[in-house]
């Protein structure tokens, strides 16, 4: 819980990076270390068979010559070429990782194979295992947003319900202290056999577990909102729902992104449990059946798959929240 | 209200007539009742500019926001134009010490809330907005967000927000309280003007005695919690009025000695 709320708070304080600039020779260097990834790969002899070995070290010796010109251009690329500066040690860095990982694994073999297979045999999941890889994801995503949405909806509605009535408030809020800071992964046992489907369960939980923050923050903000803010609008002739929908609301917006964010985590945590328990479908689905057939290269590759999937989301709420709060000042870059 | 008969000069004057009679007013503090007006009775004619005048933390504020309809008076009754105040009304506006300007919204979103609360169309609304910066000088900031304004800025949009609806009857409390000495002196001189265009009542809560003398056609001076009316003092200089006027130094010597700063 105390790393959600630090991240909460994080968001309303002022940051402002300054982007660094590193001198265009970096970005040739980066290119020239992706080169010889690829060059080591393709030379030195391999302890096992991976059969994407030659494509591995092509793809790498394909970046590292695009960086090349790139690198002897970046000067004069305008805002491609700046954060191309910007990344360079960063691009360097990932090949010095993945040439680190293929000696130790592929060409040495100082780790124990089945465990920790070479960045080729990840490559070889991608390329070869897609469709079924994809398809999880697709599941993933179709049942996450169901889930997410129903639980941020009623959590709105509900945390705004129970800041301006007291009706609303007076049933609600011992309920939600009692149930809500329970873990909604503790409800898996009880929803697999109440729910019909073990999708409709799932999307219960996911909602659970999004829905308590959502709630929580979307009250809180209410409840905080300046009295004096109300005053005005109560002058100015405003009608009850005057002042819920464009007083309360609007100013209780930054907390309520605060809720969809912690709930947004809390999510994808639900989610990959219930997959790994009860649903058919799904990247946590896939990443138990990888274990399963000991198929570990398999799973480092959901693993990668599942980090792309839940940082973009985030980013997209992200994203959201800086077109609808252009107004306050000092938002976190994510 | 019956008193005050007087005939008006055929001006058409859009201010409304005020009255306060007999109002006590106690806050409760965990259970115990802290008074905080007593028997306070006052009238503005329509169109006045009356300033009350007392110690920080008197009750002067708590006045206004019954007049303003925020809230009911414990005792006492409080008229406009003959009716009862029963509640808030667009044609009686506060402006606080505070500008207490929406941060979600553009300064023309800030001056559209009366507007659009009382649900007044869309065109109507765009033209009395525009009319209501120029007023008040605010025409090219109709599309910044109120922190990048200054403080005198917020506060003049504060202004067109209340007089975009046209109120009969301007609550202003302490307006002016937290502006810098230069802003202030500016914006003293924009209420004026703004007043005598708009021939709106106007009762201006302060506790600058030379704020009130400069702008009040009257000036009420309030005593220490709870409030009641110590003197009642008319201001005949004419506008504009001028800081050194022998007449203006020698009422804001006596104002200083009922409230017992005597130096």
């Amino acid at each position: 819980m105390s790393g959600s709320i630090t991240a909460g708070t994080a968001l309303r304080t002022a940051a402002v990076p300054t982007r660094l600039s590193y001198p265009p020779w970096r970005v040739l260097a980066a290119g020239i270390v992706w080169l010889v990834l690829a060059g080591l790969t393709l030379q030195l002899p391999e302890a096992g068979d991976f059969p994407r070995t030659a494509v591995f070290a092509q793809g790498s010796a394909a970046i590292g010559l695009a960086l090349l010109p790139l690198g002897l251009l970046a000067g004069r690329l305008g805002t491609f070429g700046a954060r191309l500066r910007h990344w360079s040690p960063w691009l360097a860095a990932i090949a010095v990782v993945l040439l680190t990982w293929e000696l130790v694994t592929a060409k040495f073999d100082l780790l124990p194979m089945p465990f920790f297979p070479p960045p080729q045999a990840i490559l070889e999941v991608f390329l070869d295992d897609w469709p079924k890889l994809g398809g999880s994801t697709l599941n993933s995503l179709i049942l996450l947003a169901g889930g997410y949405a129903f639980g941020a909806g009623l959590g709105f509605v509900l945390g705004v319900a129970i800041g301006t009535s007291k009706a609303v408030g007076y049933w609600a809020h011992p309920v939600l202290r009692f149930v809500g800071p329970l873990p909604a992964t503790a409800w898996l046992p009880l929803a697999f056999f109440v729910f019909p489907s073990s999708w409709s369960a799932s999307t219960f939980l996911v909602a659970l577990a999004t829905g308590f923050p959502v709630t929580v923050l979307t009250w809180s903000g209410v409840a905080g909102v300046n009295k004096a803010y109300f005053d005005v609008a109560r002058t100015l002739g405003a009608s009850r729902s005057f002042l819920i929908l464009r007083v309360a609301i609007p100013a209780a917006l930054p907390h309520v992104f605060v809720g969809l964010f912690m709930g947004l985590g809390g999510s994808f945590a639900v989610l990959v449990v219930a997959e790994m328990l009860g649903v058919k479908s799904g990247l946590g689905w896939y990443l138990q059946w990888a274990q399963g057939w000991a198929a570990y290269a398999n799973m480092y590759a959901a693993l990668i798959v599942m980090a792309l999937m839940c940082s973009s989301l985030i980013t997209l709420l992200f994203r959201l929240r800086d077109r609808l709060l252009a107004w306050q000042k000092g938002l976190v870059q994510w | 209200m019956v008193a005050a008969t007087r005939e008006r000069p055929a001006v058409q004057a859009v201010g409304a007539r005020l009255s306060v009679e007999a109002v006590s007013h106690a806050f409760d503090i965990r259970g115990t009742p802290l008074p905080v007006l007593d028997r306070v009775s006052l009238a503005v004619e329509p169109g006045g500019f009356v300033a009350l005048l007392g110690p920080s933390g008197c009750g002067k504020s708590t006045l206004l926001r019954l007049v303003a309809g925020l809230e009911p008076p414990d005792q006492g009754l409080i008229t406009v134009d003959g009716d009862l105040v029963e509640g808030p009304d667009p044609s009686r506006l506060l402006v606080f010490q505070d500008p207490t300007l929406y941060p979600w919204r553009t300064v023309r979103g800030n001056v559209a809330l009366g507007l659009e609360a009382q649900g007044v169309g869309r065109a109507t609304r765009a033209a009395r907005i525009d009319q209501a910066l120029g007023l008040v000088g605010l025409a090219g900031f109709a599309d910044a967000y109120p922190h990048q304004l200054s403080g005198g800025m917020a506060q003049r949009a504060a202004l067109a927000r209340a007089l975009v609806n046209e109120p009969r009857l301007l609550l202003l409390d302490e307006p002016l309280g937290k502006l810098d000495a230069l802003t202030r002196l500016a914006m003293q001189a924009e209420l004026l003007r703004l007043w005598e265009e708009k021939r709106f009542t106007a009762v201006l809560v302060t506790h600058d005695v030379e704020e009130a003398l400069i702008l009040a056609e009257r000036v009420i001076v309030l005593g220490d919690r709870p409030a009641a009316i110590r003197a009642e003092l008319p201001v005949d200089a004419p506008y504009p009025r001028h800081r050194d006027d022998p007449d203006l130094v020698r009422l804001r010597r006596t104002i200083l000695e009922i409230l017992g700063q005597t130096t």
